[in-house]
Order: C-alpha cells, then structure tokens, then sequence
C-alpha cells in the first residue's frame, strides 16, 4: 500500500505492507531510530511519538493509519539547531541514564508543557505513568519536566 | 574540571535520538533471524520438520540442532562450568526454550516462517517447584549429563559450622524464619540481540551486542568456536539498560553469528520482550532458613542460614568460578557476630537458567534480605524497636577493616553515623509516635529499616575469575600534543555514565578539563582486555586503573616537566595541575604543554621515549564495601491489601563521590527496583511450567506513579585500598531496598500478628496475608 506520512515537518511517501507497525515504518524505513522498541505489549511506551500532536504508542499504531497524518519523532524535536527546552532539562536535571526511554520521555513532557505549562508533580507523574523507565526511578525525570515548565514560564513573562 | 556534579558527556546524543543501539545497526545486506522457542517446560524432541519454512520465499536459512550439532555448537559452555543448548537437540527444559533459528530477508518474515516448522514432541513431567526437585523418582532433567541421575547441582558452605551450631546450643534467644526471595527478572528496556557480520575473505567476525563483558564475550567465542580470536572483533554499543541481564552470552547470538557464516551476509537477532523475560538471566529465586541466636537484650551472637537455590534448567549463573553461590556468605550483614555459617543446595528445574544478575552484585541482594528480615524477626520476637536493635549490633567505625566470620574483609564504615543520619531525615521518633496513633484508629501505617553492607569491586585475581579469567582490568591513556586525551577502558557503561566519570578522574589526575578526555570503551579491537562492568566493579576495578594510569602520565610528565625546565624531577612539584620547580609556583608547567613538549624536539633523558601515554592493569587488592541505612514509611489499606510507599529515605556511603549527580541517579533507579520486586515484579510459574510473567502485561514493573520521590542523604568513609576512595555504589539500592519496603510492610500488619509475608507484597497477597492465609506467589498455586 502506497502512504504519506509527514515526520518532523517533512512528507515521505513509501509502499508498505498493511500489517508494518509505524515503529518499524519510522527506523527501518525512515531510517529515524530515536524512536525504540521495548516491549510486545503496550506497555512500556519507549517507541512513543506524537501523532497529530497526541503521544502514541507507535508499536501499537499501523503505519498505513498514519496515512495523511503528522507524526513528530525526537529527531523533530531540535529547530534551527536549537534543542527544545525539554531536551536542556533532561541534560540539566540528569533525567536519562541509558537514554532507552528518553525520546520517549520527551515527546510526552513537550506535550504536556503545550496542554498544561504549569503542572504539579501529581500531573507529571500521571502524564508519564503509560512510560517505564529502568534507570531513573523517575525522580529526575519528574524533576526535569518541572525545570522545562518552570523555564518556559520564565521566558514568557 | 574535578570531582563534583558534571552534566553528563553521553546526554548529547542521547536526547537527540542519535543514541547507537544494537537494533539501530544497519549493514548493506544485513538479513533477520527468529527463534522458534518450546512451547513446553519439559518435552522429547520427536522430530522437527523445517521444509515449509525453507521454502517461504524470503526464507535464506533455518537452523536446527542438528545443523549446530554438525559445528559442535549445539551446546555452549555456561559462566558456571556447565552446558547449556543452543538449540535443543534431545529434548527442551524449559517453555521458551530456543528450537529452531529461521534467517530471513526481513523480521517480519523470519517470524511468518516460525510458523511452518512443525516439531513434534513428547511432553515430559516437569520440575517446578524447586524443593520437589530433589525428592527421589523425581523427574530427572539433565539426561544429557552422563551418569546423572538427579537434579543436585551443587552443595556449597561457608564459615564455621561447629561455633555457630555452639553458639545456638547455648543461647538465650534463638528465632527462625522461612522466607523466598522470588525469581524475578532484569528487565532492561531494551532487549537482548546481536549483528553478527563474517567476512569470508578475512576471515573476520564482527559482532554488535549489547554485552556488558564485551572482551569475555570475545575470549568465549574463540574457545567454543574455534576461530581464532584476533579476527574477532565485538563492538558493544549504546546499550539500553544491561542490570546484569547482558553478562553471558545467549543462545540467540550464536544462532546469529552461524547464520552469518551459513549464508555469508550480516545477520541482525532481537528478541521480544516475552522472548527477554522467559529465556534470558533471571535473578534471585533463593528459598531460604534465616536462624538467629541473641541474648534477650538484643545481641546478635550467630547466624545460620540453608538456602535452596533454585537454577533452572542449565547452570548458567554467573559468578567468579570458586563462589557457586556468588557472595551470599557477606549474610552476616552490618553486625558485629561471633559466628556464622550457611550452606548452599543448588538444583535444577524446568525453568531458564541465570541467577545472578539485576543489581545483585553475586547474591548479595539475597544475603541483605536475609539478614534484614532475620534482624526485624528478631527485634518482633524480643519487643525491641528494630532501629534500637540495629544500633546495638552495628559495627563500630574502630573496627574496620572488620575480617567478618565468613570471611570478608570489610574495607571501611562509619554505620552508626549512617543510620543516625537517615532517623533524622525521616523523623523516627516522630513517626513511631504517628504510628502508634494510627494504629489506635485502627489504620495500617509501618516503617521498614534495612542497614545494609554491600560487597563490589570483584576482584582480586588471586581467589576471582570467571572461567578462568581473572578479574582485573585494564587501562590504556594517549595524551594528544595539544594536551587532549583518549582513555580506553574495559568496562562496559549501559547508562551509569561512565564516559563522563571516567573522564572525571583522569581531568582531576591530570589537571585538564574532563571534556578534553574521550572515554573509549566497548570495542574489543580498540580497548584493553578487561572484564567488563556489573557487580558495581567499574569504579572499584576500573575507575582505580583510571587513576592508577592517569599517574603514571603525570609521573612521565615530570620528568618532560623537568627536562623543559632544566631541572632535576625530583625537584618539581605537582600542584594546581601543574608541574613546577619547588618553591617557583611560576614556573609551572601544565599538562597541555608538556603534551606538546613531550611531542617535540626536546631532549628527553636517556631512556625517556617520549610521547605521553602508560597502560596498566589494575588487580584489586580486596573489594570495596558501600554501606547504606534506608528507611521506608507505607500505608497499607487494610481493605484492599493496597501498599502505598509513603516516603524513602535513603542514606547511601560509597566513600569519594566522583559525581554526586550520577551518583544519585543511580540510587534513584535502584530504589524503584526495590520497591517494584517488593511490592509487584515475580517470574510466577503454573504446576505445568508455564511462565506467567513473560510479558509487562503480568510482570509489573514500577511506573511513576509506584515511586515516591526519594529523600537522599549522604555520609563519606572513603575506601583506603582504592586510589582515590571511592568505592562502587550501582547495585546498593537494589541491594538494600527491598528489606526495608517488606520490613515497613510486614511492620505494618503487625496487628495481625504477621511476622514474615513473601515478596511481592501484592494486594492480592497482603490481603490474604492478613486473612491469615499467605501463599506463594512465585507458583501461582494457591
């Protein structure tokens, strides 16, 4: 089946069989492998992305579903050279060890900051709780999703 | 640039997405391979009929035991001195078992072809519950081991079996607890796989893995392959998480590794995470006695502990060869006791192989959990407060180096110092007192304290090896002429930052900025020989020979130092990152320019070479022995059996901190191993042998919403035997934490009269604990 999928702002048009996972689609045909693989369940969240904005699990999304549609990887993340303010926290508060979970990790906490720019811990925890991480016991994590908000707030006022 | 927090050399790539992992490898006409695994725990292979899958059109090879048996692969050595299949030739052992290996020119296809080999089998009865294993009639599960007629692996014992039995005899207070600290498994977020790449024109082997031995790793595939090993070459790359779980070598990689030289094109192996969590190292699976003898003030004057220990269905635990149950004899703990003894009984079941790994640190994960609940056993039994017993049995600073009764010998320690600090932090006394009034409410509050003693570094070549290679490691340091420098080292980081903190040590060594150090590991072509990195020896083996060869830099320094200043070297002094005449502070010289220097015309001394760079091998002297006192506070809902973990003090001591930011990172990550395998993670088996927990559908792993935010303290007793005080700290967490959230459990239920539950501590099974009615949750029978 032949698709076009937008990542990071760039269309890229590939024949595919129905069942190719959009995991797959994105580092074996893409060639874009920030995007991880851990689990055969759903559960662990490594190979997150956004899509239409949302975060999603993309072992748990058909490539030819995002037919059409926008998907953001971590590679998108960086503009211009510039690293997101969510990239600086997590290189600031140490919230990557082994760096499995961290593209992950970081297409949720910026679409947390875009829905809600101030949460509490509370909102952290449960915005990454779809998320395991191994390395961090997710301290710094939350810290440094909070050390993003707590920056953007600051350049905005 | 020193010792101190540094943010972290790796991150860059890291939060980029350009991280190089093992799946992310990509070679020009790379193919895929599959494993088709054992249904069954316990079955004869009848016949395997793989014509179906050969015909699949994408299908390049498919891969038996009797192919591998044609090679002498069929077998592989373990780390333990025994043999594990490859693939199964005579019957399968365990479900999950690796069969057959399909190479294909896609995954998704190698998997479609899994399905057209149809194998036949017999079922065998199995052997699940290890302490059936050794009952007579009972199935025997390794025929393949000539003249073997049951599954008794091996009987190990430690220390002085006739004073402890003495000291029992005699003594006025004697508890015995019977506890199981259940199989339960790593679980690195990436999985396990391998690239394996011959080159038929070379005769070169390349293989990519995440291996955290990358250099044993090669040593075996010479020995079991016959092909020589300078024209093996293992690359480790980014690995996501090793916890110990990427120490041997799998079946998969030499499937991968046949299949390259079978069809003659690079062949990339992953497995799944159901494949991860049935066939590879498991962890734990100790079914232990705890006794204690006391006087009735509270003095612990012995310990004797029988373990069971349960090994699945091939030996492949890895330990140092002469330790068959890796350093389990450390269970005399943080506690100044006459004597103690343990002994040992290892069997086989029909379950994977492994044992040690997940932040272990060779079994002391279980001799901490003994001892911890034996001491909390005792302080229930005597009415004492378990903080209160801990204090009078503590080691005394003034007694270290403490040679303990099995033997250690214990470097350095300021306990009392240590536990005080953590009472503080949380407000014992405080929270005893809210306690007492919760439990007049009628609410299910408990505090858990767990001090415990860790011993890492392995280790002195003189007693350590593995199969026979002995533990130390090497270094190798190439200063540049501008004064920038390459570090090649033996160990293996799989996330705790040791491209940042080796190049720490060689920044504060040599004067020079630790971003002007490039940290080299992980390709055994380009770095030293060495053992790698788990049981937290990086910093005790490697990190010493970092320094060790960082000096012996800076000692050749002087003498160019000298010669560029006309002066004897003897008469120069280090200081400030500089070399400088006595007494002329002026006259210094940094390292930069005396690269340069060393790289010149200058007349060097006879028998200077010139150039600056030294390699050394660093052989342990002794261990290093971390120390820790972690306080947990939980509210159980007596309703449901839910456990919330309310807060977790953890005060950790691992001497000189290189970098206090990873430092705390890493007892982070392990603090929410302990509160997951107290609370919900076992590898759960049905009377069948089916594995209950081979998905993170059942095996649960803690979230954010499972973990508290962490209160860390910090004392420091440098280590005296190490070059710069430091001593190992990555598996302390996940060593001393699981006691403390099972002592605040168990604490907790103490209304009910409860004095031991199992891990994990389930709803389901605090529940029924307090119904009156535990189980054993690593069954799953009722």
């Amino acid at each position: 089946m032949l698709i076009t999928v937008s990542v990071n702002g760039q269309p890229y048009t590939r024949e595919v069989e129905p069942r190719l996972l959009l995991v797959h689609f994105l580092r074996d045909e893409l060639g874009l492998t920030g995007t991880h693989w851990g689990c055969d369940t759903s559960n662990c969240g490594v190979c997150t992305v956004r899509l239409d904005g949302v975060p999603v699990k993309s072992c748990t999304v058909l490539a030819v579903m995002a037919d059409g549609h926008e998907v953001t990887t971590v590679e998108g993340l960086e503009r211009d050279g510039e690293l997101d303010t969510v990239q600086k926290a997590f290189v600031e508060c140490h919230g990557l060890q082994c760096g499995f979970c961290t593209p992950g990790m970081l297409l949720t906490a910026r679409w947390l900051l875009d829905n809600q720019p101030d949460p509490d811990e509370g909102q952290i925890r449960e915005a990454i709780s779809g998320q395991l991480c191994r390395c961090t016991g997710y301290e710094n994590i939350v810290r440094s999703i909070k050390w993003a908000a707590d920056a953007e707030a600051e350049a905005r006022s | 640039m020193s010792y101190g927090r540094m943010q972290r050399k790796e991150d860059a790539r890291f939060i980029r997405g350009r991280g190089n992992y093992v799946d992310d490898v990509r070679l020009p006409g790379m193919l895929h391979g599959a494993i088709l695994r054992s249904p069954h725990a316990h079955a004869r292979i009848v016949a395997i009929d793989t014509s179906a899958a050969e015909a699949h059109p994408k299908v390049r090879a498919v891969i038996t035991g009797q192919t591998l048996a044609g090679l002498n692969l069929a077998w592989m050595p373990t780390l333990s001195q025994d043999v594990q299949a490859v693939l199964a030739t005579d019957k399968v052992r365990f479900q999950g078992q690796e069969v057959a290996f399909v190479v294909a020119e896609d995954a998704y296809a190698a998997r479609d072809a899994l399905e057209l080999i149809d194998v036949e089998y017999e079922p065998l009865e199995p052997v699940v519950d290890a302490r059936k294993a050794l009952d007579p009639g009972a199935p025997v599960i390794r025929d393949d081991l000539e003249g073997r007629t049951g599954n008794h692996i091996f009987d190990w014992q430690a220390g002085d079996k006739d004073r402890t039995d003495a000291l029992f005899a005699q003594a006025e207070v004697t508890v015995a607890q019977d506890m199981i600290y259940p199989r339960v498994h790593p679980a690195p977020l990436e999985t396990c796989g391998a690239v394996a790449d011959f080159d038929k024109v070379t005769g070169k082997l390349t293989v990519w893995c995440p291996t955290q031995a990358p250099h044993a790793h090669r040593t075996l595939y010479a020995l079991v392959a016959g092909l020589p090993e300078h024209k093996i070459r293992v690359i480790s790359p980014d690995i996501g998480g090793g916890f110990g779980g990427k120490v041997g070598i799998y079946p998969g990689y030499v499937c991968a590794i046949v299949g390259s030289i079978v069809t003659g094109k690079p062949v990339k192996w992953m497995e799944d995470r159901s494949e991860n969590l049935m066939s590879t190292a498991f962890a734990r699976d100790y079914h232990m006695r705890g006794e204690v003898a006391a006087t009735r003030d509270g003095r612990i004057q012995a310990i004797r502990v029988k373990v069971l220990a349960d090994h699945g269905a091939f030996n492949g635990t890895a330990q140092p060869t002469k330790f068959p149950a890796g350093f389990f004899h450390v269970f005399s703990g943080s506690y100044d006791i006459e004597a103690a003894h343990c002994e040992v009984t290892g069997v086989y079941t029909n379950k994977a192989p492994g044992g040690v790994a997940y932040a272990c640190s060779f079994r002391v994960t279980e001799a901490v959990y003994l001892v911890e609940r034996m001491v909390d056993v005792l302080a229930a039994e005597l009415g004492l407060d378990p903080a209160e017993v801990r204090m009078r049995n503590l080691l005394r600073p003034e007694q270290f180096p403490y040679t303990s009764p099995t033997g250690w010998e214990y470097d350095s320690g300021d306990y009392p110092k240590a536990l005080r600090l953590a009472m503080d932090m949380i407000g014992y006394d405080k929270l005893r007192a809210e306690q007492a009034d919760k439990r007049a409410r009628g609410e299910l509050m408990g505090i858990g304290i767990s001090f415990f003693t860790e011993a890492v570094g392995a280790g002195p070549r003189k007693h350590m090896d593995i199969l026979g290679l002995g533990m130390a490691d090497g270094a190798e340091l190439r200063v540049h002429p501008t004064g920038k420098a390459v570090l090649r080292v033996s160990c293996q980081s799989q996330g705790q930052g040791h491209e940042t903190t080796f190049a720490q040590i060689v920044g504060q060594e040599l004067g020079i900025p630790a971003d002007d150090v490039e940290v080299v590991h992980g390709d055994t072509d380009q770095t030293p020989f060495g053992l790698g990195t788990y049981g937290s020896r990086s910093t005790p083996v490697s990190g010493a020979a970092t320094a060790i060869v960082s000096r012996k830099v800076r000692d050749r320094a002087r003498i160019v130092a000298a010669a560029m200043l006309e002066a004897a070297p003897e008469d120069l002094e280090w200081a400030d990152g500089r070399w400088s005449v006595v007494g002329d502070p002026a006259s210094g010289r940094t390292m930069a320019e005396i690269a340069l220097a060393a790289h010149s015309n200058l007349e060097l001394p006879e028998g200077v070479e010139g150039h600056l760079d030294a390699v050394t091998v660093y052989n342990p002297p002794n261990l290093t022995y971390p120390f820790g006192a972690y306080i947990c506070a939980v509210d159980v809902d007596q309703a449901t059996g839910q456990v919330k973990v309310r807060r977790f003090v953890a005060v950790d001591d691992c001497g000189v901190r290189i970098n206090p930011m990873i430092v705390e990172g890493q007892i982070h990550g392990g603090l929410a191993d302990g509160v997951g395998m107290a609370l919900m993670q076992v590898m759960a088996f049905d009377e069948d042998g089916n594995h209950l927990g081979a998905s993170f559908m059942d095996y649960l792993l803690p979230t954010s919403m499972e973990c508290p935010s962490w209160e860390l303290g910090e004392t420091v007793t440098p280590s005296p035997t190490h070059p710069i005080g430091a001593k190992g700290v990555g598996e302390s967490a996940t060593v001393g934490s699981p006691a403390a959230v099972v002592n605040a459990v168990v604490d907790a239920l103490k209304p009910y009269g409860v004095r031991h539950a199992d891990m994990p501590l389930t709803p389901a099974n605090v529940w029924r604990t307090i119904s009156g009615d535990p189980f054993r949750t690593d069954l799953a029978i009722p």
